[in-house]
């Protein structure tokens, strides 16, 4: 029987006076690759920077069974990393010293090196690029550095936000194997905020179903593949 | 002779204060303004504690970075939670706030009167009179700060500043508190300014409060801006030009009343054709 690893209990958010989510309570074991899904607006991209403490929230934020202060500090040293949209590169900085920005919580020089070279070996297109500036790596390049990035710390659950953002088919195919290989070689938990849901779902363990703010549906990937609830939602009709 | 040696003095000078805005606008991305401010604070520091309780210049060298990184880490703490242009306008007032002191508080900083007799620097009984020992003493300075500013820029906390330059929210999302990396290279440029105070002030053996004011953080600016950003070949490249252009005008039959009105509008003139047409300076990799 797995264990919850990360629990979100009545969590609302949104910025200054607006709020964006409400009530939010769901639940990600050790593992388990969850997908949020929804359309644009939905809250999905609020609930990730809820949980990492990059916006104010209020309800409660549970992780192996105990209530947390979310902050970005506090939640990489307990193992959570945080892969925002957009990629985010330090595009001035070269492959190697992204990653080495990405361990800095580890606080070990040895280890610092010891996880670059392992991740090196990771994603080869990276290791090919080590010393060249993150900026002028391509999209998909860039997104691979951006969640390599987020593992630096060898973290149990790995937030990531539209990996697949911009990129193209032949891409998003690659970038959905490398989640699927991080999830099953070392057993780290993800939860994935994607539009690409025909690539998303057969990967997912879980999915929740988002619409203005809460969630509509919650199940197995294959079942919510199967029903028409993304039809509904995105056709705006819930 | 003299002339180049006065020249020399002059570049090695601005180098010090370039590379120590440098560190702060180059690396960290940080627009701040009162980098004379800083310049005037250790000026002040060697000309007060030299000619009222009789230390030696060398003495002040060390003392002036020590006050003038106090002060910016007390100002620091407040300012290193704003960004870009709130920054720009906090560090403009504070450079305000310098020049309403050193004008006003006459008992301590002579008001616009300025302090006269700042001895030259002295060492086991030798003094930096002539101008080539004092090129001597002022290469030296600019060759540590140099040095300081390099291996900063090499570090892991160079590369969080430029990560910090680049995208600072970003960088909190691996657990950097950056509000302290701000306030450290804030603090660490205003004591590498002081320093080129000290330099300046025993050097003109003179200063008042219009030798730091706004122009002198623009001159600043200029140079980084034209050398390059971010890069130490291209700040020294921008202080020696800015510094030799003006002076050639004198060559080429200006008045010298005329060379110190035209010196700004030089510089001016200069900060607006690299935006325009090379906003990354000669040497830099970096857009301000």
């Amino acid at each position: 029987m797995k264990e919850k690893l990360l629990e979100l209990k009545n969590l609302s958010a949104g910025y200054n006076e607006t709020k964006i989510i409400h009530d939010i309570s769901l639940f990600i074991n050790e593992g388990e690759i969850v997908a949020l899904m929804g359309p644009n607006g939905a809250g999905k991209s609020t609930i990730l920077k809820a949980i990492f403490g990059l916006i104010e929230h209020t309800g409660h934020v549970l992780y192996e069974g105990e209530k947390i202060l979310s902050t970005p500090e506090s939640l990489v040293k307990m193992g959570v990393a945080y892969v925002p949209q957009g990629r985010r590169v330090f595009n001035n900085l070269t492959v190697e010293e992204n990653l080495e920005i990405g361990g800095f919580s580890l606080n070990n020089k040895a280890e610092c090196s010891r996880r670059v070279h392992h991740l090196m070996n990771l994603f080869p297109a990276l290791h090919a690029k080590r010393i060249e500036y993150a900026g002028s790596l391509s999209g998909g390049q860039q997104q691979l550095l951006s969640i390599a990035r987020g593992l630096m710390t060898s973290p149990k659950l790995l937030l990531l936000d539209e990996p697949t953002l911009g990129l193209s088919p032949k891409i998003v195919k690659e970038i959905f194997q490398t989640i699927k290989t991080i999830n099953q070689d070392q057993k780290i938990a993800v939860i994935v905020v994607e539009h690409n849901l025909h690539s998303l779902l057969p990967i997912t363990d879980r999915a929740y179903v988002l619409a203005h703010g809460q969630i509509v549906a919650s199940d197995s990937g294959p079942a919510i593949a199967k029903s028409d609830i993304l039809e509904r939602v995105f056709m705006g009709k819930i | 002779m003299e002339y180049i040696f006065h020249i020399i003095i002059l570049i090695s000078i601005y180098g010090i204060l370039a590379l120590a805005q440098n560190l702060v606008m180059g690396e960290a991305g940080l627009l701040a303004i009162s980098g004379a401010a800083f310049y005037g604070i250790g000026a002040y520091v060697a000309a007060i504690f030299a000619t009222k309780l009789g230390l030696s210049i060398i003495t002040t060298l060390f003392i002036a970075p020590i006050i003038a990184g106090l002060i910016a880490l007390v100002i620091g703490a407040s300012f290193a939670r704003f960004r870009d242009d709130y920054f720009m306008l906090a560090t403009l007032g504070f450079l305000m706030i310098f020049n309403t002191v050193t004008k006003n508080w006459e008992i301590l900083t002579n008001g616009s009167y300025g302090i006269p007799g700042i001895p030259k620097p002295q060492i086991f009984g030798f003094i930096f009179s002539t101008p080539l020992s004092f090129v001597f003493l002022s290469l030296f300075l600019l060759i540590i700060v140099t040095i300081v500013s390099e291996l900063i820029k090499r570090s892991s906390f160079g590369r969080a500043l430029n990560a910090i330059r680049e995208d600072e929210d970003a960088l909190k999302i691996f657990g950097y508190q950056t509000s302290r990396y701000k306030l450290m290279i804030f603090t660490i440029g205003a004591a590498l300014s002081a320093l080129g105070g000290v330099l300046f002030a025993s050097y003109i053996t003179f200063i008042d409060p219009n030798l730091f004011t706004v122009n002198e953080s623009i001159l600043l600016w200029a140079m980084i801006v034209v050398g390059g950003m971010g890069q130490t070949r291209g700040v020294l490249l921008g202080a020696l030009l800015l510094i030799i252009i003006p002076e050639m005008l004198r060559f080429v039959g200006f008045p010298t009343e005329v060379v110190g009105l035209m010196r700004q509008c030089i510089y001016g003139l200069l900060l607006v054709f690299f935006m325009l047409y090379r906003p990354k300076g000669i040497l830099g990799i970096y857009k301000l």
